[in-house]
């Protein structure tokens, strides 16, 4: 490929400069900026342009000459007529004359404002969701033929019984971790036998609840969000709609009744491992043995914080597919919005879980002590 | 220009391709047509190489295009374009960034440059600069194909290769579009490789006719010769009132 050359022929009064080789994208000069300097250079003088010798030239190098040229006509110019159209084209670019949104000068104000009503926004949407299902509930109790059965199935499989491995491993793990390092700070005051108190109570009313919704909310609760939001992007709901499905009732309540039903389960399955785990663990720290251990463990935690760990299951796993379904819905049809709204579908809802455990915590402070 | 030799391809135990040859010539501007399910997108997939054949070689411009060397392959790879059925621009990205991502990807031209090169490009496909700044889910179907025309033509491409570029246009979009694209091939002179369905983007754009059937390109040349093989696809193509106007328009 022949490359683009500028050469000075010098007449009788004026300078020509007569340009050939191929003027395009990929035979120009690197770097292009710099090659675009000389021409500039090269025009301040006003000389006569001739570019017949040109074999090539693309939109790139039209709109380098026409830069050079300082965006109008060169006095002399002598051009093939396949090469002035495509300059003439140049001519014909129109910058965007609209001007760039400035930045508002109220933004210390207008950015928390807009963050207030989106959040409200949200809530919104959340509570008229939470309606709806109710509403839903009260058809379905009247037709029970419409009772979404599969589909419940289906998410107590996904959600529930295909958690059951990572769960119990993540409670067997923290519930050694745990038991080892209260074993060392017990043994320091000889109270060897209180690890039984201590893992018992902390791990049923507190760290499996909380261990399992933070689980189920990064493992169901984005794949929910993500296949809504799928959904939506394709059309499907859409099409759902055109079929007389309602999609709260198809979509959004069997995750949730899903979720309610397997999350406590998984709290009890989780927090067994987890005593499993400790009690493996406090064996072999301490020589504490496992019959002393299950003896102990009824006696020293009260079956309320079996209830109370129950309840926070229900209500975790209630609020992790309702978040999970609301974001889903409010997926705009491209790539960014459905992985913004899985992230702020995850976030949310593990921030709200916490949330929710410290307003369980307040409420229950007079049960299940001993 | 492209250039095919024994090209196979197998998923599984399904066969698609059987020994393919296929040249196509510069300025030529091929029509790839065959029935749903005969391998027409997967041969279009193989030549920009998207897909591996199982078997022969793909070479666009003398050269492989799947070249062990990464260079050499992205070299290739800047001098074609491609139009995507849907368009497959980039949802994230406005219209400008999306026919300015190509050019950005070259390290060599400064903003300014990139946007001038940008209003020309839409220019080129009769959209107007305030156009540049939308996003993609708020442009309609015909814009969406335009935009995306723009991005495949933005590093002036030697070879278009255009995978139904008609398909969800109304008629008289579709017609303007084969129009649009017609005199860009005029004007630029690059040569088109396409895949599509409709008669009416067949008669109007393509000067040469491959037919894919039984695994293998049965005819390629000009609608006339094309027409003059024995070959039940190729009567049953030709006997439809519609393709009447194919024999017409092509060669």
């Amino acid at each position: 490929m022949a490359v683009a050359t500028i050469e000075a022929v010098r007449q009788s009064d004026a300078v020509q400069l007569v340009l050939s080789g191929e003027w395009t994208l990929a035979t120009m000069p690197q770097p292009i900026s710099g090659f675009e300097l000389r021409l500039r250079d090269l025009a301040i003088s006003k000389p006569g342009w001739d570019l017949r010798p040109i074999s090539r030239l693309d939109s790139a190098g039209a709109i380098l000459l026409w830069r050079a040229w300082g965006r109008q006509w060169p006095a002399s110019l002598a051009v093939s007529s396949g090469h002035r159209a495509l300059l003439e084209r140049v001519e014909g670019i129109s910058p965007d004359l609209q001007p760039e949104p400035s930045a508002e000068p109220l933004a210390w104000i207008t950015v928390p404002g807009r963050l207030a009503l989106s959040a409200g926004n949200h809530l919104a949407g959340m509570v008229a969701m939470i309606g709806q299902l109710v509403l839903d509930v009260a058809y379905l109790c009247v037709h029970p033929r419409d009772i979404p059965w599969r589909e419940f199935s289906a998410n107590l499989y996904k959600s529930g019984a295909q958690a059951l491995p990572v769960t119990a491993l993540i409670g067997f793990l923290i519930g050694i971790v745990l038991s080892y390092l209260s074993s060392l700070q017990l043994r320091t005051f000889g109270a060897d036998v209180f690890i039984v108190n201590l893992l018992g109570i902390s791990i049923v009313r507190e760290l499996g609840p909380v261990l399992v919704a933070i689980l189920v909310a990064g493992r169901s609760g984005s794949a929910m969000t993500a296949q809504i939001g799928v959904m939506r992007v394709t059309e499907e709901i859409d099409a759902l709609a055109t079929m007389g499905v309602s999609r709260s009732q198809r979509l959004v309540l069997p995750k949730v009744l899903a979720l309610a039903v397997a999350m406590p389960l998984l709290v009890i399955w989780c927090s067994a491992a987890g005593i499993t785990g400790g009690m493996v663990s406090a064996n072999l720290q301490m020589g504490l043995s496992y019959g002393f251990f299950v003896d102990t463990l009824p006696r020293v935690v009260p079956v309320a914080n079996v209830w109370i760990g129950l309840s926070k299951g229900v209500v975790f796993g209630v609020l992790i597919a309702l978040i999970a379904c609301h974001f889903g819905l409010r997926v705009k049809p491209n790539t960014e919005s459905l992985s913004a709204r899985t992230t702020t579908s995850v976030v949310t809802s593990i921030t709200v879980v916490i949330l929710v455990d410290a307003v369980f915590a307040v409420f229950t402070r007079n049960l299940g002590l001993p | 220009m492209v250039e095919i030799r024994g090209l196979c391809t197998q998923f599984d135990d399904v066969v698609i391709h059987r020994d393919i040859d296929l040249d196509i010539e510069v300025g030529q501007m091929l029509g790839l047509v065959g029935g749903s399910g005969s391998g027409k997108t997967t041969l279009l997939r193989e030549m920009v190489g998207l897909l591996a054949p199982s078997k022969g070689t793909v070479r666009l411009f003398g050269e492989a295009v799947l070249d062990p060397d990464p260079e050499r392959r992205r070299r290739l790879r800047r001098r074609f374009g491609m139009l995507f059925q849907q368009g497959a621009l980039f949802s994230a990205l406005s219209v400008h960034d999306n026919i300015a991502f190509p050019l950005r990807e070259l390290h060599t031209l400064d903003e300014a440059m990139i946007s001038d090169l940008v209003l020309l490009k839409l220019g080129m496909v009769e959209l107007e600069a305030r156009h540049a700044r939308l996003m993609p889910a708020e442009l309609s179907g015909g814009m969406i194909k335009r935009v995306a025309l723009a991005r495949a033509l933005s590093l002036e491409p030697e070879l278009l290769v255009l995978d139904e570029p008609t398909a969800g246009l109304d008629p008289d979009r579709s017609e303007n579009f084969v129009k649009l694209l017609r005199m860009l091939q005029k004007e630029l002179g690059f040569t088109v490789v396409m895949v599509t369905h409709d008669p009416e983007t067949l008669a109007g754009l393509a000067t040469r006719l491959a037919v894919l059937a039984d695994q293998r390109i049965v005819a390629c040349g000009t609608a006339a010769e094309v027409a003059a093989v024995d070959h039940p696809f190729i009567r049953n193509f030709f006997s439809s009132g519609r393709a009447a106007a194919v024999r017409q328009g092509v060669g």
